[in-house]
């Protein structure tokens, strides 16, 4: 059977990716942000999955106004990065694992978690700045060195799932992933996050504290963050702080008992509190 | 179109200050104007809107209120309308701004001092939890 060896979460911040883009990393500002990532990139090279199963959220780029899909997944073979308003990203093409994607359609929706099915779709910065921070400033011509599943979650039209379902979304996922024969060995990545909002006059809000209790309570009692309302996201960690759910559908797809390998954290990231954790089945 | 009856769930987001939730109301508000950013996806697009704002804007069936909102750059006005950040950062990455740029103005700071607050650890949550708070 496949399975799932280890759990990633980081912040998606647009900014990352016009960096690595223009090969600025090291200037002073990002440069402790990319430092953040050094450990990790060892990490993954070592942990060498087959596949990554990436939960993130589409910022208007896949799908436009006419529809919000609440969960979605990639079932195509290749994606490619999206054109956000600046060209498309001088990434590698994201190459899916199709075969598999698509049992975990079947088997999630006749395990009553009805996903939409996306045969073709464009990823955006929510997906490729991620692939970028674990896996390294891989250029046009290269190739990510694993398969990719994406799986969208809407967190921009409210309502957004609430973070229970998306555990539970996590844990159906698992069990879709282990019912697969292959062997393949599988990292899931939940991204987005930590506090910020991008508008209104309360833009720029950053709140460590309650970031902190995430990042503990991920390994501590992950329950506790299932029950987290929609409103206290937003009043605690800001309007685009919903992204957070995300974290929680990776979360699901561990053992209850988990490890925590690394955790970086850092304040601002252009808008962003940046929050990056690596789990491991304990 | 009338803005409904706030649901209890939607009524919580009213206490929170200076945010906009796109909601159902609001995504129906705004979807011509959202579309409209939509299409500046595409680099013709984007020549096309560059070279001429209003002719551009014409083909797209926006009120008058989100028409004059993205010709002035008037990004909350844009919000109010029914804009969602993610849709308007097409428009404002066209201008070749940045989110930052953006909700520097949306605060009232110049991009100086919001980077700057961003620097010195972001916006307090302090005093901007609840309405209630002075702060804002």
């Amino acid at each position: 059977m496949a399975r799932i060896v280890a759990g990633v979460t980081t912040s998606h911040v647009p900014a990352i990716g016009a960096m690595i883009d223009q090969g600025r990393q090291q200037e002073p500002y990002w440069a402790p942000i990319f430092g953040g990532f050094e450990f990790s990139k060892r990490w993954m090279a070592e942990l060498k999955p087959d596949v990554a199963i990436v939960i993130y959220n589409d910022h208007a780029s896949a799908f436009d106004a006419s529809i919000f899909p609440t969960f979605a997944l990639g079932c195509a073979d290749r994606y490619l990065p999206a054109d956000e308003g600046w060209g498309r990203r001088p990434v590698p093409t994201v190459m899916g694992h199709a075969d598999l994607a698509c049992h975990i359609a079947q088997h999630m929706i006749l395990d009553e978690f009805d996903l939409t099915v996306v045969n073709r779709m464009d990823v955006d910065h929510g997906l490729t700045v991620p692939l970028n921070l674990l896996f390294g400033d891989l250029k046009a011509d290269q190739a990510w060195p694993c398969q990719v599943i994406p799986l969208p979650i809407n967190v921009i039209q409210y309502p957004p799932p609430t973070g229970k379902r998306c555990y539970a979304m996590g844990q159906a996922l698992r069990r879709a992933v282990e019912s697969w024969p292959g062997n393949e060995r599988v990292v899931v990545f939940g991204t987005g996050g930590m506090s910020h909002q991008l508008q209104g006059t309360r833009a720029g809000f950053i709140n460590t504290p309650w970031d902190t209790r995430f990042l503990d309570n991920l390994t501590l009692d992950p329950l506790a963050l299932t029950r987290i309302t929609h409103a206290e996201y937003v009043r605690e960690a800001g309007s685009e702080g919903i992204e957070l759910v995300m974290w929680l559908a990776m979360r699901g797809a561990l053992d209850e008992r988990v490890r925590e390998v690394y955790r970086f954290y850092h304040v601002p990231c252009s808008n962003t509190a940046l929050g990056h954790i690596i789990l491991e089945n304990d | 179109m009338t803005e409904p009856q706030l649901s209890p769930y939607l009524t919580e987001f009213e206490d929170i200050p200076g945010t906009y939730v796109f909601n159902t109301f609001r995504s129906r508000q705004g979807f011509h104007l959202n579309q409209f950013c939509m299409s500046l996806m595409k680099a013709d697009n984007r020549a096309a809107f560059k070279a001429d704002n209003a002719a551009y804007l014409a083909a797209w069936d926006l009120t008058d209120a989100q028409r004059d909102a993205v010709l002035a750059r008037d990004w909350t006005g844009m919000m109010r309308e029914g804009g969602n950040i993610y849709f308007l950062s097409k428009l404002f990455s066209t201008d070749g701004h940045s989110f930052q740029h953006v909700a520097a103005i949306m605060t009232g700071a110049t991009q100086a001092q919001y980077a700057q607050m961003m620097l010195a650890g972001g916006r307090d949550p302090q005093g901007c939890r609840s309405k209630a708070d002075p702060s804002l």
